[in-house]
């Protein structure tokens, strides 16, 4: 079993606590003047998306999480799980509900997403931060009502639904920042 | 680790290095003017030492010597000190009266927001009184570099009481467990003093020095280190000990000096068995300095302030 020492904690490693994979979120020393040095860490279980606080003894061991990103093209969602390839082996693999969870709604296909591996099994995707995706429903605007700057919603292709100027219509491809869910401009 | 760790106390790498050092090099001079007319002497002791610290948990950081004192084999360390405690003692043995000393530090501290492997300290050996003296003449000075602040003083016991809400005296080591672990989510166990300085870092720390200089004082017997002990008005026996925090950081650490060298060799003897089980090397008892003590240091109060950290409150 590989572990680290908490002197070797640091934003971004990952752990198993309590059976489930864990991601540093931050990691400070905290130490008295004249005693025992804590790690005080924020982590995030990367399977139920908690965050949490916790403190280590400086010194202590906790088991490492076999953990790693790897970049994957997505091909398409057969209703039960959404299917990704690896580009330089083609190799595929299926990433269930839960992993896609907070990206499905920005996958398209042939976009490439990072797959977080756990134990060899996708555990959270990763969408790109710019997606373009084409607008399937939203009211007409308005003519006239361009220079006011006001918003109305649009359902993307893939049932996202962001707020967008006026003058997009339906068919409009949009650059989209997936980060905040937010429009950026016609792609 | 300690290869990959910046230590970089005075900010130099960073663009407003520059803006920084003036004022550094400006309150370094306020500490000065001030010791001057005090008429406290300033001193420069070795920051390499035969001797490591066997503060269970101080680590030195050590060096070969290129020119090995014993015949043996085995390599000979110089220590680069933790702090200048012991040889500024060693000057106070010989007569020299109160001084001071601006001096580099050296620890094996993960490094983090307040900690560095390599920092500045001042420390401050002032002949006669106790740490209530000690604190009046700190918060002049401080008052001279950071401008006046309201001053706090309230004990180690009152703090908890107040702020981790469990009394430290007469808590059982049960009772600590529980109250930490009620705050903090913990896997680990310890002794009575892991639990203290856990809720001393987590709960009670955090609220100290709000816009003002807290003074904690009279520690709990087994964190004295070096200072005298003595009892409370409550008749329970603590460290003549105190710490400074403003806006939760830890800013300085005084003590009464204890004086009694066979006192001394039986704390640093249990240093010693302290870092044995925490699987730490033995050190070396600093025979020198109980033989000094032996001809007697007088009667003082001592104060290490974190210049790092002064800075940045100003």
């Amino acid at each position: 079993m590989a572990t680290y020492s908490t002197n070797e904690f640091k934003k971004g490693l990952k752990l198993i606590i309590d059976g489930d994979p864990c991601n540093i979120v931050e990691n400070e020393m905290v130490k008295p003047g004249k005693g025992q040095a804590f790690n005080r860490v924020r982590l995030k279980n990367l399977k139920t998306g908690r965050t949490w606080d916790k403190t280590y003894k400086s010194g202590e061991s906790v088991e490492a999480a076999d953990v790693m990103d790897v970049d994957m093209e997505y091909l398409y969602a057969d209703g039960e799980f959404w299917h990704f390839m690896d580009p330089n082996t083609y190799e595929q693999i299926p990433a269930s509900a839960d992993a896609v969870e907070e990206a499905k709604l920005w996958l398209k296909e042939q976009d490439k997403c990072i797959i977080t591996l756990w134990n060899d099994v996708p555990l959270t995707v990763t969408p790109p931060n710019f997606v373009e995706l084409d607008v399937a429903e939203t009211d007409p605007g308005l003519k006239g009502d361009t220079a006011q700057g006001g918003t109305k919603p649009a359902t993307l292709s893939t049932g996202a639904v962001v707020r967008v100027p006026l003058f997009i219509n339906e068919g409009d491809t949009l650059k989209i920042d997936t980060r905040t869910g937010e429009y950026v401009s016609r792609a | 680790m300690i290869a990959q760790t910046g230590s970089d106390p005075a900010g130099l790498t960073s663009v407003t290095a520059y803006k920084q050092l003036e004022k550094r090099a400006r309150v370094l001079s306020l500490i000065r003017q001030f010791f001057v007319e005090k008429q406290v002497l300033e001193v420069e002791t070795p920051l390499l030492g035969r001797y490591p610290v066997t503060d269970p948990q101080l680590d030195n950081l050590r060096v070969e010597n290129p020119f090995p004192l014993n015949i043996t084999n085995a390599t000979d360390w110089l220590y680069l000190q933790t702090s200048p405690e012991v040889a500024m003692k060693k000057l106070l043995v010989l007569g020299s009266g109160s001084i001071y000393q601006l001096a580099k530090a050296f620890r094996q501290d993960a490094p983090g927001r307040l900690h560095s492997v390599e920092f500045t300290l001042l420390e401050w050996y002032r002949v006669g009184g106790g740490i209530e003296e000690l604190i009046d003449d700190l918060t002049n000075l401080l008052e001279k570099i950071i401008g006046p602040l309201p001053v706090e003083k309230i004990s180690y016991r009152e703090a908890f009481i107040q702020y981790a809400g469990i009394d430290p005296f007469t808590a059982t080591i049960v009772e600590l467990k529980n109250q930490a672990k009620k705050h903090i989510d913990v896997s680990f166990d310890g002794d009575r003093d892991i639990w203290l300085d856990l809720l001393l870092t987590h709960l009670v720390e955090p609220k100290l020095g709000v816009n003002r200089l807290t003074f904690i004082y009279d520690y709990p017997k087994s964190q004295a280190a070096m200072a005298k002990l003595s009892k409370d008005k409550d008749g329970y026996e603590v460290a003549k000990r105190f710490e400074l925090y403003v806006n939760g950081v830890e800013l300085a650490n005084g003590y009464h000096e204890l004086t009694d060298p066979v006192e001394l060799a039986q704390r640093f003897k249990i240093d010693n068995e302290r870092r044995q089980s925490l699987g730490k090397p033995v050190c070396n008892l600093d025979v020198d300095f109980l033989a000094a003590l032996e001809t007697g240091m007088p009667d003082c109060s001592g104060v290490a302030v974190g210049l790092d950290r002064l800075m940045l409150l100003v």
